[in-house]
């Protein structure tokens, strides 16, 4: 892996630490040149997990359900994206349609939960109040107090989602239901029933949600050049290029629209991407590794889907496709705020797969698992997380225990665009060398854009760079001391 | 003639027993539940966990290997007894690792019940983070001793059940782990098969048949529907093969 070289030692230094309102802990540091002027904007992530280095040595059935416990917010996408690899490790190919369907279910419920949290509880007091407002009011409680029936009906978004998690694994948070070759227990019809009975609901919950978001992006022309960047975009996409979060190939497009690669087998997924790691976090920076470093950085998660899907299979996420793509006059939006839109794009999708689903007989099909097959070596799973494409890869010996494993989260993904994104508003934003509370606060919108997660982005543990540095009141570097790749120290 | 009834006095309640019995013995029989782990009837007692420490006068003792005698007056459901047994429970946890978040034997664990029976919300004491090897050589069965508690169920299974003698403990102290009968040491050159009571008798997640895990839906587990009070109350008696 290639290291960057550190800052230059003249620069001065402006943190910002933690970041609030987004899942997880990270810190930015400006570094400002001579002439004041913002050189390079850092979003550092100094959480330290660890997660490919402990589930080494583990039984690959453990997998699942030990890297779920990555994240509190997208277990499900964790667990699945495992679990994908673990049938591949057993040599399975096919699973059973209700299977599939109560893992497609369950994935959709996970992403109709983590997006309303996303919007209602973290974004939306932007939105609704002004980056700039007043911070007493700029938050949950505050959307509460003002808005109280938009914020009850994101409440109630997330609750549901979290329903047909509890229903197919046990728990709300962190339950189980994926076994190698399918799943541990069927939807049973009251399980179903309940869950139709509030789906008119969410579908008009889901539709006003995308209204308030189309809306504040169309009618805010100002939101359209904030930490806006042209960017590479990457995906997962179904056999007709269509939205799809499961299961499919992925498709990489450059800024202006144009294949760089297209239904390409995620199994292969090393041949077009590799991660670059820097001193300064514990985030990786990948890349697409056809375009090198400089210009292989990419994006993820919705704006990356709805820019790169051909169509989307529910009608009124589709008619909503239809009209984000108008508002780019058939061209890719890369406007970063745009990312919340085509958040509840997707929210709506799922609310209509949802109601799909739960209305297939197969829903609630009891042959959950299939015959399992020859096992091997290696198994990789790719799924679209909320936060956008996540990759699973482990290795395991013949005895059953993982040798090693590769977790590509979608924030790590989106680690250099956040860095473009925070120098973007920074430099439009910073005035003189005083940071406001205001500036505070739009360096910290154009990191929830993304809605990073910072916990499942920093998992590795090891043969990891780290640089701590202390300074005095003056800024004066008195003290640093390096860990190198192979673990050695020196000062 | 008149009859004389051999008795204990169990937290005031008397109960008989007969001779040859535990303390323990005699409770399961009355229904007296006293807390444990390396206690299974028809096994021979060993006294390792000592979670069934039962106070006799100013004398603690395991009421696992106490001969009941007549008279006992015996205190066990009180509040610095299930104290004391939590403070033991938090060791155990603290010994191994007990990740129960991601455990494939949660919701099925002896150790987990009796945390969640004592009231247990910590582990109070700090982490031992000792290496204990992983066993995955047998083809359907793990052994992974960093779950083990040394309760030597196994040990016991094996010789007085099974009649293979897999199993022993090796070690004194913080030293002490489970070795397996077999030239090389590992699983995979042993005689266990499957279906031995040793292969199944472990109260948490040290032994294991592989690639079963997380099977049982959560609400449907052992303790997802049980306190370990009452499936302690319901084990039957395993029987020696004395071939």
């Amino acid at each position: 892996m290639e290291q960057s070289n550190p800052s230059p030692p003249t620069t001065r230094r402006i943190a910002i630490d933690p970041i609030t309102r987004v899942e997880g802990h990270g810190k930015i540091t400006l570094l400002l040149d001579a002439d004041n002027h913002i050189q390079e904007a850092r979003l550092h992530i100094v959480e330290f997990r660890g997660f490919e280095k402990f589930i080494q040595g583990r039984p690959y059935w453990e997998v699942p359900f030990f890297v779920q416990r990555l994240c509190g917010i997208c277990p499900v996408s964790h667990q699945l994206a495992a679990a994908k690899a673990v049938d591949q490790l057993t040599g399975i190919r096919q699973l059973t349609p209700s299977a599939t369907k109560l893992r497609r279910l369950l994935h959709f419920g996970q992403i109709l939960q983590s997006h309303a949290l996303h919007f209602f509880h973290l974004s939306s007091p932007d939105f609704l109040f002004g980056f700039g407002s007043n911070p007493a009011q700029r938050n949950i409680a505050g959307v509460l107090e003002k808005y109280p029936e938009i914020a009850l009906k994101g409440v109630k978004l997330r609750k549901y989602g979290q329903q047909i998690i509890q229903a197919i694994t046990g728990k709300r948070i962190h339950g189980t239901g994926t076994v190698p070759g399918g799943m541990n227990k069927p939807l049973s019809i009251a399980e179903r029933d309940a869950l139709l009975a509030d789906i008119t609901d969410i579908l008009q919950w889901s539709q006003e949600a995308l209204a308030l978001n189309e809306h504040i992006h169309t009618a805010h022309p100002e939101h359209h050049h904030f930490a806006t960047l042209p960017s590479n975009y990457l995906s997962m996409t179904g056999a007709s290029g269509e939205l799809e979060f499961y299961h499919g190939g992925l498709r990489a497009r450059y800024a202006d629209g144009n294949n760089i690669f297209d239904q390409f087998d995620y199994c292969d997924y090393q041949q077009i991407l590799r991660e670059e790691v820097r001193p300064w976090s514990y985030m990786k920076f990948p890349y697409l590794s056809a375009l090198g470093i400089e210009q292989g950085w990419y994006r993820v998660g919705p704006l990356a889907r709805i820019n790169n899907c051909n169509m989307i299979s529910t009608p009124l996420a589709e008619a909503a496709r239809q009209r984000f793509k108008a508002f780019g006059q058939g061209k890719f939006v890369h406007h970063t705020l745009a990312y919340h839109w085509a958040r509840m794009i997707e929210a709506l999708h799922c609310a209509e797969a949802i109601d799909e689903l739960l209305h297939d007989p197969e829903i609630t099909g009891t042959e959950l698992i299939a015959e399992k097959g020859q096992h091997q070596p290696q198994g990789i799973g790719v799924i679209e997380a909320p936060r956008g494409t996540l990759f699973h890869h482990y290795q395991i010996n013949e005895e059953g225990l993982v040798t090693k494993a590769n977790l590509m989260v979608s924030t790590t993904s989106n680690n250099q665009a956040m860095n473009e994104s925070v120098r973007s508003v920074a430099n439009q934003y910073l005035d003189g060398q005083e940071i406001t509370e205001a500036l505070l606060n739009h360096l910290e919108v154009a990191v929830r854009a993304y809605d990073p997660c910072l916990s499942c982005a920093t998992h590795a543990l090891g043969k990891m760079p780290l640089q701590v540095t202390l300074q005095d009141v003056n800024g004066k570097v008195i003290d640093q001391l390096t860990k190198g790749m192979s673990g050695e120290i020196h000062r | 003639m008149q009859t004389i009834h051999d008795t204990i006095i169990i937290d005031g309640q008397e109960i008989p027993f007969t001779k040859g019995q535990t303390i323990m013995d005699a409770a399961l029989a009355a229904r007296v539940y006293i807390p444990h782990l390396c206690h299974y009837p028809g096994l021979t007692p060993s006294g390792n966990c000592r979670l069934c420490t039962v106070d006799i006068g100013s004398k603690s003792v395991a009421a696992c290997i106490t001969p009941a005698a007549a008279g006992q007056e015996i205190s066990n459901n009180t509040s610095a007894l299930n104290d004391a047994r939590k403070s033991i429970t938090q060791m155990l946890f603290v010994e191994g690792d007990h990740i129960c978040p991601s455990c494939e034997k949660t919701g099925n664990c002896k150790l987990q019940a009796m945390g969640y029976y004592l009231g247990m919300l910590d582990e109070h004491f700090p982490q031992f983070y000792q290496h204990r090897e992983v066993d995955a050589s047998h083809a359907r069965i793990l052994l992974d001793r960093g779950r083990c508690i040394l309760c030597d169920l196994c040990v016991r299974a094996s010789r007085e059940v099974d009649k293979k003698n897999v199993f022993a403990i090796a070690g004194r102290g913080t030293e002490a782990h489970l070795i397996v009968n077999s030239s090389t040491g590992k699983l995979a050159d042993s005689n266990i098969e499957p279906g031995d009571l040793a292969a199944n008798i472990c109260p948490v997640g040290a032994i294991l048949i592989k690639e079963q895990g997380y099977q049982v839906p959560i609400g449907q587990r052992i303790y997802d529907q049980h306190t370990i009070q009452e499936t302690g109350l319901q084990e039957n008696s395993v029987k020696k093969n004395d071939d």
